[in-house]
């Protein structure tokens, strides 16, 4: 019996021994690439794998994808484990975490020029560097736009999306429906800070009014002070005082504009390909409208690709190849193409093509003067502004004391998070 | 050749040893009697769930204690900070908030659903037509998986046009309920399908602990000319009392551990609005997954959560043991 099971065990670590001896045959270098799933960014980067490994054959880069809940986590446990990948997709606002736990290394300075990279990439992306080096790199970049019916626009006979704040609020109650009862049926703009509105408030509209959302280093918090209040009562006005817009209307934002019942929706350029899926539904986008003053804002967001610290030797050199070719103009145009995401390089973004598209000119021009917020935790952030309006809607505290609270809350988070 | 043979000799030298320690462990299994035999193996099967057990379960458990103490954020090394968790726990606003929803759940949940399918399951229990058909109607929500029922009622109680509930109070007139969108109906709204959810367990528990009773009682009660009320109150629920101890400790746990419904109707706003509906279960979730990724603070919360389930069921048991 139990010198049956140790013959059995033999005969397998025999045959694994065999296996093992057979894999490293060939000088290939492979390394392992990381990204979370989402269908259409897959496929693009199947392709830039295809055409870099055809461009580089002694190369081969494997992909790896986790569903995105668990993306964050996974790479966590995988890279002090030596199991993880040389290069990693990382959002934005991982850098930080990154850089402090050593996960990541620096890009090298004569493939990656810091100088080059201030002038060919859209200036948002310098919160990528760090003591003159750059860390990561993303492909492409997302910022907001208004998207706006063209069936509700026409019916109203409204010629075309606001320019302005006042036009946004005047077009939006000429698209405001209500029942006998005088519910509302139809919004003319959805509003609701839990999806991308909290951008709209701290990046748009807050410096719109005169004001400033952080300081520049994103570790004090600016907004509670005349400007934010205007731009929280300007926010929350459109649903108290001109009665266009109820939070929460049809579940989700999205959704809303989806069905057709409301006339503008402020979303991220990720919103397009949902869009472009909805039957019946006829869309427009433009650009955010401006300020008081004609003062244009945006928020941009992005994802970057960068190399782990446990890419060595032969596999670093071949990382820097991949994360060269990733970032490259061409690949940013087949990203563009295949998920509909916005090139980070100015050259690729401006050609004429690209700046004149009726779908992608509105968010690419927008990119010229986006801010990225560099957030500590942004779900938590989001919520801390979910919460001041909500404090105003249902508790009927009013805006300056609601801001206050905000700000308050959302600093101390930020010194937790940079004090240590 | 001197080689070849050299290798030979080795190998046999090797396969001499090989037997050797073969027929000791032989040996030593024969001389085993077969009680002795039967003990070994019986160990050998119990091990099984027994590592599982303290491999899935009790290492894990024990390093949460200890994560409570420490600070990590899955990315650097854990660092030991003392009892900070919980005196940064203690100071938190949000943390008691959620306490008290946390025992609003099981304060409002459990003595509702309790009676409710007390009430069910004793006239059910009478009832002869289609029985078994009433019977599989209450218990499919039970097998029904939480994150639809959650969307569906999520759905039901949104404003007009989509909330079916508030379509029906606009048909008259009537001014629209904000059920997910006020600090004070949103608890109860997320409450009921919870509770209609675990009714039909409950139901089939509270059926067979009636079927348990012996008829001979009601019949000597009948006897005496008692009233149906008198039989409930003096027999029914007395003899229930092993069944009710354990519905009440289970659903109590139930509720203290309340988080799919909740997260799911709330998605937009965890716990919303203003943390209304917030149980402790959805702050760990918060704190651990959220994006700084506090494991020692959530393994502190964890912990909190551990002693208060223990001590609800201890304080149970103890009031409702028999005397």
């Amino acid at each position: 019996m139990f010198s049956g099971l140790r013959t059995t065990l033999a005969a397998s670590a025999l045959s694994g021994a065999a296996l093992l001896a057979a894999a490293p045959a060939t000088a290939q270098v492979e390394i392992e690439y990381w990204q979370y799933y989402f269908g259409a960014r897959v496929t693009a980067m199947e392709q830039l794998i295809e055409n870099f490994e055809a461009a580089n054959p002694d190369i081969t880069v494997n992909m790896t994808h986790f569903p995105y809940a668990n993306y964050r986590t996974q790479v966590a446990a995988a890279i002090p484990a030596g199991e993880g990948p040389d290069v990693v997709q990382l959002f934005y606002g991982w850098l930080n975490d990154y850089v402090e736990a050593e996960l990541i290394q620096p890009l090298p300075e004569d493939a990656f020029p810091a100088a080059e990279i201030q002038a060919e990439f859209f200036p948002m992306v310098s919160a990528m560097e760090q003591d003159g080096r750059y860390w990561a790199l993303p492909t492409a970049v997302r910022s907001l736009a208004l998207f706006y019916n063209e069936r509700l626009f026409e019916a109203a006979g409204i010629d075309g999306p606001p320019e302005t704040l006042d036009e946004l609020v005047e077009i939006a109650s000429q698209l405001t429906e209500r029942d006998g009862a005088g519910n509302i049926t139809q919004v003319g703009i959805t509003t609701g800070m839990t999806g991308q509105d909290h951008h709209w408030f701290r990046e748009v509209l807050v410096r719109q009014m005169g004001g400033v959302p952080y300081s520049d280093d994103y570790q004090t918090v600016t907004y509670a002070d005349e400007a934010g209040q205007a731009a929280l009562d300007f926010y929350v006005g459109l649903e108290e005082v001109h009665g266009v817009t109820q939070g929460g209307f049809m579940d989700e934002a999205q959704a809303a504009f989806r069905a057709g019942r409301a006339g503008m929706h402020i979303d991220g350029s990720f919103r397009i390909g949902a869009l472009n899926d909805t039957r019946g539904l006829e869309w427009g986008v433009a650009e955010l409208p401006a300020g008081p003053d004609g003062t244009r804002s945006n928020y941009s967001s992005y994802w970057v690709n960068a190399i782990t610290s446990q890419a060595e030797g032969e596999r670093f050199d071949a990382a820097v190849l991949f994360m060269q070719y990733v970032t490259s103009p061409e690949a940013m145009q087949i990203w563009l193409d295949v998920v509909g995401e916005l090139p980070a390089r100015v050259e690729v973004g401006l050609t004429e093509e690209n700046a004149n598209d009726p779908v992608y000119g509105p968010f690419i021009r927008g990119l010229e003067y986006a801010n990225t917020t560099l957030f500590a935790d942004e779900s938590a952030q989001r919520q801390l502004l979910v919460e001041m309006v909500e404090r105003v809607q249902l508790l009927g505290d009013d805006t300056a004391s609601s801001i206050a609270t905000a700000a308050e809350a959302e600093q101390a988070l930020l010194d937790d998070y940079y004090g240590d | 050749m001197a080689e070849l043979s050299q290798s030979e000799t080795r190998s046999d030298a090797r396969d001499a040893a090989d037997a050797q320690r073969k027929s000791g462990l032989n040996a030593r299994w024969h001389r085993l009697s077969i009680n002795q035999k039967q003990v070994v193996w019986a160990w050998a099967f119990l091990a099984i769930p027994i590592v599982f057990y303290v491999v899935v379960r009790f290492y894990p458990t024990g390093n949460a204690f200890v994560l409570s103490f420490q600070e990590w954020n899955l990315l650097n090394d854990r660092e030991w900070v003392g009892l900070e968790n919980y005196i940064d726990l203690w100071n938190n606003d949000v943390f008691w908030v959620v306490f008290v929803n946390t025992f609003e759940y099981l304060i409002i949940g459990t003595p509702i659903s309790l009676v409710v399918s007390f009430f069910i399951a004793y006239h059910l229990d009478k009832v002869r037509f289609m029985h078994g058909t009433i019977r599989a109607l209450y218990f499919l929500p039970f097998m029904t998986s939480a994150v639809a029922m959650a969307w569906v009622w999520r759905w039901f109680y949104q404003p007009v046009p989509i909330g079916v509930f508030n379509n029906f109070l606009a048909q008259f007139g009537i001014p629209q309920i904000g059920f997910l969108n006020s600090t004070t109906i949103a608890l109860p709204a997320v409450l009921a399908p919870a509770v209609w959810a675990g009714l039909g367990f409950q139901i089939i528990i509270f059926m067979a602990g009636l079927r348990a009773i012996p008829a001979t009682y009601y019949e000597a009660a009948r006897v005496d000319g008692v009233s149906n009320w008198t039989m409930l109150w003096e027999i029914t629920l007395p003899l229930l009392k092993p069944t009710i101890v354990f519905l009440v400790v289970f659903s109590s746990i139930g509720f203290l551990r309340i988080f799919d419904h909740v997260f799911n109707m709330t998605t937009n706003n965890p716990g919303g609005p203003l943390n209304s509906t917030k149980p402790l279960v959805l702050m760990i979730y918060e704190t651990a997954f959220g994006g700084r990724s506090q494991m020692g603070a959530a393994a502190a919360q964890t912990v909190v959560l551990f002693v208060i389930l223990l001590v609800v069921s201890l304080v149970q048991l103890r009031i409702m043991r028999d005397k």
